[in-house]
């Protein structure tokens, strides 16, 4: 960061507050780029309740509940990753950063057996305008899924390079609000496609 | 200020000091990004201008004339996406926003150096993306509308992704000058001292950021639309078309004041130099830009009055419509009362940004017409729309752009331009561009509906005249990027502060160092105070 740059601890201090600045920025841009996804929810569903009710009772509850199990789980290894950076305690931080990678590719796994089983029951997108929120959604987070395993595997390579430590944890500070803020999207995913749909 | 050697400065080329391909591609120096982006932009800003003279010359007779009404289409299409995604929205923002925000606030670069660079790779990536769906070029205008942009053979989810990516550097770029106006101010520059420029800059970048996604949804949804079928704009799916269009306005007008509010910024550093006076209202000015982009977000729906949307919505739209001119017109009576009894010099950057207030006044007082309910019926889809966002588009936008580029040219180069030259480029686009526009209000007044190659022959004398207009103009264009080349490269030295301005980008050489200033400067007032004190 040629901007904000500096070996001291206040400098480091203060380069930490403007990466943290940036990425809440970054995600307010998130927010409203699946704003869009859960308006044309709300103006569907109020338009066709009938039509969510009988098509939301396809879906496969325990699957979904598993998913969201198993996101809520990679956000606590997450956590204790951002907590081992911030002691330097290298070991740890490597080992909560390959369980989240490892719990986010178990979710992609249940998704894969998910859709298998939705498309042999010959639901697409465009089956009807449920399912086509139901995987155009899913869909927009699973690429999210994607590219935080992305960045959770860079970070795995950086701390096993040494590259992070107790004075320099600022990738992981930001990685980690990334990859909260992919499980709160699920967080809110589930009950409006699996419940209350 | 610290008063460098002049001609030590003269013999230094500052950030331009490195060359080669390499350290222009991977250049982390917000200056240089800045430079790559005003080429690349200024490049498509005269690949549109070519298509509008072709679109001209079509309608210089009212039947077909050299094109097929197909080809007009394309054309059209392209002139509109072009412009608006291509040079518009990232010139002044992403060009000169790079160059300037950290010099105006004394810092050494934006916040995130690397995520800008990449930001202008995603932003070359998107171009490719777009120029790939020429193999079947769109035809829809730019404003994508479905069912028809779902159902046309031309290449709409190519198109939609490459916009996509634009809209991501676009966001990313908003995002770093967010961070950057917060965090890395020079010391004592307060909210109250920062230039208006970067207040302008600021309320441009949160609307980027806001604005932005939802467009990038609505071209996904548009692309899923095309490969999946999901049929949330097709009514034959259960789908509502208008949702379309709301999401694309919800964007699409905001992103108005993307392009708008810069020009603003810029106008309103040049004119207290060439006034020599303080700037009139400055926290006026300075809000104003944030009421603007924060009512500018609640406007959306006066672009769809004749839609089919709900009269009680029209109405609040129509209201709000208006509401929105508050904040405007604050700012133009900021400037008139800046000039009223300055000391006024007619530079060419200064009379660039007198034609901006006299037509972007034009521009933004016809806004009301097409913002009222009653008179948007007989006017909607007519050339006075036409008119209308060309004169503040090209009225306002481009010719504050056009006062940028000479007012800094010589910051930017370290050389001056050629004056007299400079002047009859401007005195021939001036003309130019009242020929080719003004008449286009009378034609749409007299019901000559847009984005048609053909026309009743009655409209046929005002046509041409535009058409006329349009040479002028380009004739004048011509001369002005003539003059920038042989500034660039022949001009004559520039000092660090040719036009004797007070802030902080002409407290340092030109062209500046790569870090920008030796030693960070300390703010101890505001920027304006021309005319009472030396500073």
């Amino acid at each position: 960061m040629g901007g904000v740059t500096g070996d001291s601890r206040e400098e480091r201090a203060y380069a930490l507050e403007t990466a943290k600045l940036g990425i809440w920025c970054f995600l307010a841009t998130e927010v409203l780029l699946f704003g869009g996804l859960f308006t044309a929810y709300t103006v569907f569903r109020l338009r066709y309740p009938d039509l969510f009710h009988a098509e939301h009772l396809k879906l496969n509850r325990l699957l979904g509940g598993t998913n969201t199990v198993i996101l809520i789980t990679s956000s606590l290894t997450m956590a204790l990753a951002v907590a081992a950076a911030r002691q330097g305690r290298k070991k740890r931080l490597q080992i909560f950063l390959l369980c989240t990678i490892l719990l986010a590719a178990s979710f992609l796994g249940v998704k894969y057996l998910e859709w298998s089983d939705d498309f042999a029951r010959h639901l697409y997108p465009g089956t009807n305008l449920f399912f086509s929120l139901y995987f155009t959604m899913a869909g927009l987070h699973a690429l999210h899924v994607i590219a935080g395993m992305g960045v959770l595997t860079t970070l795995l390579v950086m701390a096993r390079r040494g590259k992070l430590g107790r004075s320099r944890h600022t990738p992981v500070e930001i990685g980690g609000l990334y990859w909260h803020f992919v499980d709160l999207v699920w967080i809110y995913l589930f009950p409006l496609l699996y419940l209350v749909g | 200020m610290s008063h460098t050697d002049a001609h030590a400065i003269n013999e230094d080329r500052g950030y331009l000091t490195e060359r080669g391909f390499r350290s222009w591609a991977c250049t982390l120096d917000h200056k240089r990004i800045g430079v790559l982006y005003l080429f690349t932009t200024l490049f498509f800003f005269l690949a549109g201008g070519v298509i509008a003279l072709l679109m001209r010359l079509e309608l210089l007779t009212p039947g077909p004339t050299l094109m097929s009404d197909h080809t007009y289409n394309v054309l059209f299409t392209l002139h509109g996406a072009i412009m608006i995604f291509l040079f518009i929205i990232p010139g002044i923002p992403s060009g000169m926003g790079n160059f300037f925000i950290p010099l105006l606030i004394g810092a050494r670069d934006v916040a995130f150096p690397r995520l800008n660079l990449l930001s202008y790779w995603i932003f070359i990536g998107g171009i490719v993306v777009i120029l790939a769906s020429l193999v079947s070029p769109m035809d829809t205008g730019w404003t994508f509308y479905t069912p028809y942009s779902a159902r046309t053979g031309a290449a709409v989810a190519t198109l939609s992704l490459g916009i996509f990516l634009v809209g991501m550097s676009s966001i990313l770029t908003g995002l770093n000058f967010i961070v950057t106006t917060h965090r890395l101010r020079a010391p004592g520059l307060t909210w109250h001292r920062l230039p208006l420029f970067i207040w302008a800059m600021y309320a441009t970048s949160i609307i980027q950021v806001i604005a932005t996604p939802v467009v990038g949804i609505t071209f996904l949804l548009l692309a899923a639309e095309r490969i999946f079928g999901i049929g949330f704009f097709d009514p034959a799916k259960g789908g509502d078309p208008l949702l379309f269009q709301h999401f694309f306005w919800f964007y699409s007008h905001p992103v108005v004041y993307v392009m708008i509010l810069p020009a603003m910024g810029v106008i309103t550093e040049i004119i207290p130099v060439f006034s020599r006076k303080p700037i009139f209202g400055y926290r006026a000015i300075a809000y104003s830009s944030l009421a603007i982009a924060f009512i500018g977000f609640l406007v959306w729906g006066h672009h769809m009055f004749v839609s089919g949307m709900s009269h009680v919505a029209g109405v609040i739209f129509s209201f709000l419509t208006f509401f929105v001119a508050v904040p405007t017109g604050v700012k133009v009576f900021n400037w008139i009362a800046t000039l009223y009894r300055g000391s006024i010099t007619f530079e060419s950057p200064m009379l660039y940004a007198l034609t901006f207030i006299f037509l972007f006044v034009i521009g933004g007082l016809t806004g009301p017409f097409l913002g009222a309910l009653a008179t948007d019926v007989h006017l909607h889809d007519t050339y006075f729309v036409v008119a209308h966002f060309h004169y503040t588009m090209m009225g306002g936008t481009v010719m504050g752009l056009f006062a940028g580029l000479h007012y800094w040219f010589p910051k930017m180069t370290g050389r001056m331009l050629n004056e007299t030259v400079a002047k009859l480029a401007w005195a021939i686009t001036f003309v130019g561009f009242n020929t080719t526009f003004f008449v286009m209000f009378i034609l749409g007044y007299h019901g000559m509906p847009r984005r048609y190659a053909e026309y009743l022959p009655k409209y046929h004398a005002d046509n041409v005249f535009a058409t006329v207009g349009s040479w002028i103009l380009a004739v004048g264009v011509v001369i002005m990027f003539a003059n920038f080349v042989w500034g660039m490269f022949w001009g004559e030295k520039a000092s660090a502060n040719p036009w004797r301005g007070l802030t902080l980008e002409w407290q340092t050489p030109s062209p500046p160092p790569t870090e920008n200033f030796d030693e960070i400067p300390t703010v101890t007032d505001w920027p304006y105070g021309y005319g009472k004190k030396a500073v």
